[in-house]
């Protein structure tokens, strides 16, 4: 339980310091805490093999597609810090938010939720690539094909077809 | 986990599991003796803790003459002396001094010193805390690989399931820290290479795990040391059965070899670094011990790939030969790493860098395609486990002209046009 | 009244939807905004993973499937949306929000 908030508790402070951050970098690198410290909750609940993908894919991967985005998005360095929104629309976003985090909270406050404090179920690796290839391999073969047209499409969409930029 | 390795390997392993001899266990009854004198409450952490100081230590201390040999075995490739001064230093308090020059071995302890006391310059207009954070990062993240690198038949640091892909996981954070050093630079250069070293570590993490994955598919796990105990079987007793000595696992390691090169920025793909064209890279506003701790997180890296090399193809632990088996498994560990490392520098000191498109392109062009087929190769071989006799003959040619014919056709089609090379002023 | 560790888990990603929520709608930087939405659907993912631990599971993979589809989903995602950015930038020279409010151009 105390692992649980302290993780909690860090996941959730480099989540909301990168998200009122000016320095875009910044924000991006707060966030890969963020994601780092979620894989953290998922070694915490005994999910070895999907901490190591969220670190593979976010920490690894995500946050590079980010960082280079954020590069190629610029014309200086001091165009990093963006100005901040409008008051009323921080306003606004807040109302809205702490809305639902009040209704989400009242739920979860409210609702009796049977917690066993059983062990945390078993699943090796082994099995795990037997379901995914076994009873899932048709979700499987969508992701892939997900997976390749996104990335056909990012790098399509990402290209210059003008003169300057070639070679 | 010893408990849990041991069952294991007395279910796949009776010959093995006899000879775990006293020289076998003893780091580990040397910790064991050690954690006995603490209270219980403390004993887990200590157990934790020994592995952890054990790992930095000598790895610590594999990282320094790692560099000793490199300069000394690069001086010989040519044809010079190498580091040959640095000897036994004179202590002020002792009344004489040993004037014996120790073959220059204490050569990286003076430079650490020289490291630890150069004057450390951070850029006026830097980001201070990433520039200090990034040297810190990458060496903490280089040295988190190590923990699931099965050292011996009984020593490994963190016994997971998934072992392969923590080391992957792990392995890719070093990248954040190569951008967060060129970024908080400030200096254009330093963020231009900090992206060259980007394209290069993301377009050959590719062709890496590629080439690892055929020995997932054939070992059927994901964990080191049961990778380790399926190569631990000879015939006759003599002929080792490692996954080098596969077709699939010939190929799969030599893929390996180049990504791991590329992977780890040593030459002849050390263009993000290049000393006699760029400054140093993304580390050109480093000084003094943080340039020093990139350094060893290079290595680091560089060690921990080997291992992870030897781990899958070169039979980790095991002893190339069953009646060899009485030498400590962790020997043997330690034998193929620094037959890894020796065989890096040796390459280091043999071919010439490439240039950064000539670099992409070999990944992209060849390294891809050819790990691609080689995972086919290894699935028709995990297939056909059961053919024996003549059909095992059969299963050999065809998984070797599996990989051997598109190597030579890709080889020649991309390759046309550009050899021979001839040259003007050279013979 | 004490927390169970399953609605310690469900309060945790709640709070964690809501930091994205509030982020995706208070920024107008665009790369912002989909860092936002990368971070609700984190916070789903730990929902799955806190249901799979503390919750009556149907079979002892099935929140772990769930999430690795999702990552997977949301690296797809994150290629297209921040590819997208990169070429409104390429147009408008800006990333504001407010800036790409028309489909022509």
């Amino acid at each position: 339980m105390i692992t649980l908030t302290f993780i909690a508790l860090v996941t959730l402070a480099a989540a909301a310091v990168a998200m009122s951050q000016r320095n875009l970098i910044h924000s991006a690198l707060l966030l890969v805490a963020s994601w780092a410290g979620i894989a953290g909750f998922y070694l915490w609940a005994g999910a070895e093999f999907v901490a190591f993908a969220q670190i593979l894919v976010y920490v690894g991967a995500v946050s590079m597609v980010v960082l280079f985005a954020v590069l190629l998005t610029r014309r200086s360095h001091a165009e990093l810090a963006i100005a901040p929104a409008s008051v009323k629309r921080i306003l606004a976003a807040i109302v809205a938010g702490g809305a639902v985090l009040g209704a989400l909270f009242g739920a979860v406050l409210s609702t009796p939720l049977a917690s066993a404090a059983a062990p945390p179920p078993a699943i090796s690796v082994k099995a795990l690539g037997a379901q995914l290839l076994g009873r899932h391999t048709a979700s499987v073969l969508l992701i892939a094909v997900l997976l390749t047209v996104a990335l056909l499409g990012a790098v399509v969409i990402a290209s210059t077809n003008s003169k300057e930029d070639a070679p | 986990m010893n408990s849990s390795g041991l069952s294991l390997l007395s279910a796949h392993l009776p010959v093995a599991a006899a000879a775990d001899g006293l020289l076998e266990r003893l780091p580990l009854t040397l910790r064991d003796t050690f954690v006995q004198w603490f209270p219980a409450p403390t004993q887990w952490l200590l157990h934790h803790l020994i592995s952890i100081v054990g790992i930095l230590a000598i790895f610590g201390l594999f990282f320094a003459f790692t560099t000793v040999a490199e300069r000394k075995l690069l001086g010989r490739l040519q044809n010079r002396l190498g580091p040959n001064r640095a000897g036994v230093p004179k202590f002020s308090f002792l009344p004489f001094h040993l004037k014996h020059k120790l073959f220059g071995l204490t050569q990286p302890f003076a430079d650490a010193v020289k490291a630890l006391t150069k004057e450390d310059i951070v850029p006026a207009a830097a980001d201070k805390l990433l520039h200090f954070l990034a040297p810190v990062l990458v060496v903490a993240f280089s040295l988190l690989t190590f923990a699931v690198l099965p050292f011996g038949r009984n020593l490994i640091p963190v016994e997971l399931d998934a072992a392969l892909l923590y080391f992957f996981a792990a392995g890719s954070a070093t990248e954040l820290t190569i951008f967060m050093a060129g970024w908080a630079s400030r200096n254009k250069y330093s963020l231009l290479s900090a992206m060259r070293a980007l394209a290069q570590v993301i377009s050959y993490e590719l062709p890496l795990l590629l080439s690892v994955i055929p020995v997932v598919l054939v070992a059927g796990t994901l964990s080191t040391q049961e990778i380790v105990v399926a190569q631990g079987f000879w015939t006759f007793g003599l002929l080792p059965h490692w996954f080098i000595f596969t077709p699939w696992g010939a190929a799969g390691f030599l893929l390996f070899l180049v990504a791991a090169l590329a992977e780890s920025n040593r030459s002849p793909f050390d263009l993000p670094e290049a000393e006699s064209e760029l400054i140093a890279g993304h580390l050109t506003e480093y000084s003094g011990f943080k340039y020093a701790l990139f350094f060893m997180a290079e290595y680091f890296g560089l060690t921990a790939l080997s291992g992870l090399g030897v781990t899958l193809f070169l039979g980790g632990w095991q002893a190339p030969c069953a009646f060899l088996q009485f030498i400590p498994s962790y020997l043997w560990f330690m034998g193929k790493l620094v037959g890894m490392i020796v065989f890096f520098i040796w390459v280091r000191g043999t071919l010439l860098r490439l240039r950064i498109d000539q670099l992409t392109r070999l990944s992209w062009q060849f390294l891809v395609p050819l790990a691609l087929i080689n995972l086919g190769n290894a699935a028709f071989w995990a297939l056909t486990g059961a053919w024996s006799g003549p059909l095992q003959i059969v299963r050999w040619a065809v998984s070797a002209a599996l990989i051997v014919v598109p190597f030579v056709l890709m080889g020649r089609s991309l390759t046309r046009g550009q050899a021979p090379r001839t040259y003007r002023y050279a013979t | 009244m004490s927390l169970s560790p399953l609605q310690l888990c469900l309060l945790f990603s709640s709070a964690l939807f809501c930091v994205g929520l509030i982020g995706a709608l208070a920024r107008s930087n665009t790369i912002l905004v989909l860092l936002g939405v990368e971070l609700m659907l984190n916070a789903a993912n730990i929902n799955f993973i806190a249901f799979w631990r503390y919750g009556p599971a149907p079979s002892p993979a099935t929140g772990v499937l769930f999430v690795i589809f999702a990552i997977a989903v949301a690296a797809a995602e994150a290629a297209v949306g921040l590819a997208l950015v990169i070429a409104v930038y390429r147009h408008r020279r800006s990333i504001q929000l407010q800036d790409a409010n028309s489909l022509k151009g």
